[in-house]
């Protein structure tokens, strides 16, 4: 009984405790009356390195009561002010036994002065105020060299071929994509149907690489609308991205020799919210029935959506997008999809474009490097050298 | 069945049936909902973008005496120009500024945010005695199987080259491994796609309808 008493006693306790009503005495005890805050020192106010000037490092001497009377000091935090006559701001704290903190809030060249106050039970310290600490912009952060050779390797590769390629006219190697038959299909059937050409170019603006990508493809879309006599209807989501299909889909049907057939209200600007813009293009859809659908450029939750409202249309869907977690949907209820950088390649290969085609060798280069780097790398670290590792290293 | 929700609850609970009825087939109900939604979220986003972009990092500045603004304001307004025949082609100039700043920063972006900690992250496990020894079983199968996709994978999205021979096993291989990683993703979506929807059943049966306290 005593047994089941106690197991009784023991489980509601547990309850009482997670529940908060019992708290466990971990704070620290009050100070006796011998305990005696004493305050630290302020030992530097350094600008923190590598930053673009936002930053201030303070360094302090731990406060004598640290080792005197242990457990002491509970914390340091750190005040702020523009002058040593003004207000001084609270702009963070540190446990005890840390001397640095980082004021992530200053302004380049701006000067500051400081104080630390070391906290105990029922005592505080505050240190001298020191300073002026000033912040500094650095143009480089010294940490970073690894991307710094890496981006030269990439940029250094891509302007070589591009120029190769457009001393070759455009005439480089690139693997022939399913797709790129595809698109002709699609377009030729939707001719044969009757009905018009649904061209998406994902959530994104012209800042994305993606939507640069799509527009490259719009536009050997848009010539071959233009050459059948199909409608193309290209909704947007950005301002700007319409602005730059309007011109792409122009310049296309210009180069079709059909630059009277082309309309600039069939490249219009729905909405750029995300879901309104899934309702408006759903509409479209289902009452306009295209034949092809397009969604190439940068997807998020919409692409199943799309992709699901095209496929019970029963049209012919071609996708293709770099946003990975989007690609699963496309590959299920697309007829042709673009993974990834195949949309980049589709882009160049259809457009011939000696420089979106070098830019495309150029990135194969480095991947094949990158290939051997790794390799090289693996077989390195196994024999205990870590230098391609560090190479890498962005702390 | 209490349902005395106020008007706006009501408001969302039929719109929210409205789009529903899509399920069904296109309807004068999800026109309307369509309609209103795409309406009402454009003219949303026009005010958004004036009050979060627009006027607290252009015009604001601009008026606290920071005249480097006066350049983005003449790029904006050459957007405009795309309205009359003779200077749509001004419009070229803001487009080309955007597209070129904005690819050429991503490319650090691209090279720090992605391709040197993939690069890093494929071999830095391969420390000598860790495979099979510091690292269980499968978590050595685990980094191998990491290795082998990431060689195959750069593989398939190797342009330059057909993929036959060698480079032909490999892309295979890549492939596999993307497919793989795509029935992962497609399934973890689906979880959070449902989730979803619960949170829309949670308001029409809880705060709208009552019938679930």
């Amino acid at each position: 009984m005593k047994l089941l008493v106690a197991i009784y006693v023991a489980i509601v306790s547990l309850v009482l405790f997670d529940v908060g009503l019992i708290q466990a005495d971990t704070h620290t005890p009050a100070e006796p009356d011998s305990v005696k805050i004493f305050p630290p020192k302020i030992t530097a106010l350094k600008d923190t390195p590598n930053d673009a000037g936002t930053s201030i490092d303070i360094l302090w001497e731990l406060s004598p009561s640290e080792s005197l009377f242990p457990g002491a000091i509970i914390e340091y935090q750190i005040f702020r002010a523009s002058s040593p006559e003004s207000t001084f701001e609270r702009v963070g704290a540190v446990p005890a036994g840390v001397s640095k903190f980082s004021d992530g809030g200053t302004e380049p060249g701006k000067p500051y002065w400081y104080k630390v106050v070391a906290v105990g039970d029922s005592q505080q310290a505050a240190s001298e105020i020191a300073g002026p600490g000033k912040s500094v912009m650095q143009w480089f952060d010294r940490r970073r060299k690894g991307v710094l050779v890496f981006v030269i390797l990439i940029c250094t590769l891509i302007a070589v071929f591009i120029e190769v390629a457009k001393a070759k006219k455009g005439k480089m190697f690139l693997r022939h994509l399913p797709v790129f038959d595809a698109i002709d299909e699609a377009i030729g059937r939707a001719t044969e149907m009757g009905k018009k050409v649904l061209y998406i170019m994902g959530q994104s603006d012209v800042d994305d690489p993606q939507t640069v990508a799509s527009m490259s493809i719009l536009a050997r879309v848009a010539e071959k609308t233009a050459a059948y006599g199909t409608k193309l209807d290209v909704p947007c989501v950005w301002p700007m991205a319409m602005s730059m299909a309007r011109e792409t889909v122009k310049e296309s049907f210009l180069r079709a020799g059909k630059p009277d057939a082309y309309k600039e209200d069939d490249i219009y600007y729905l909405t750029s919210d995300q879901f309104g813009y899934v309702a408006g293009v759903d509409g479209v859809m289902m009452r306009d029935r295209p034949a092809a659908n397009f969604y190439l450029g940068a997807f998020y939750a919409e692409s199943l959506i799309f992709a699901e409202t095209g496929y019970t249309t029963g049209a012919i869907q071609i996708a293709g997008t770099a946003m990975v977690d989007q690609l699963p949907f496309f590959v299920v209820a697309c007829d042709y999809t673009l993974i990834g950088e195949e949309l980049y390649a589709a882009g160049a290969s259809l457009s011939g474009d000696p420089i979106q085609i070098g830019s495309i060798r150029g990135q194969d280069i480095a991947k094949a490097i990158f290939f051997f780097y790794i390799i090289a790398g693996v077989v390195l670290k196994l024999a205990g050298i870590n230098w391609l590792e560090t190479l890498l290293r962005l702390d | 069945m209490l349902m005395t929700s106020g008007p706006w609850v009501w408001v969302a609970a039929l719109l929210t049936l409205a789009i529903y009825s899509f399920l069904y087939k296109d309807n004068p109900f999800y026109k309307v909902a369509e309609y209103i939604f795409v309406g009402i979220s454009a003219g949303y986003w026009a005010i958004f973008l004036w009050w979060n972009y627009a006027y607290p990092n252009l015009f604001e500045p601009l008026g606290k005496g920071k005249y480097m603004n006066i350049i983005p304001v003449v790029l904006g307004l050459m957007m405009f120009t795309q309205l009359f025949r003779r200077t749509a082609w001004l419009v070229r100039f803001p487009l080309t500024f955007v597209l070129g700043v904005s690819l050429g920063l991503q490319i650090v972006a691209a090279v720090e945010g992605d391709m040197v900690p993939q690069l890093r992250g494929t071999f830095s496990p391969f420390t000598p005695g860790a495979l099979f020894g510091t690292y269980d079983f499968w978590t050595s199968v685990g980094y191998i199987a990491l290795l082998v996709g990431v060689l195959t994978t750069l593989i398939y999205f190797f342009f330059s080259k057909e993929h036959k021979g060698i480079l032909g096993v490999g892309a295979r291989i890549g492939i596999y491994f993307l497919m793989i990683a795509f029935g992962a993703s497609f399934g973890y979506t689906v979880m959070a796609r449902i989730s979803l929807l619960f949170g829309r059943l949670h308001f029409l049966f809880v705060d709208w309808m009552h019938v679930i306290k």
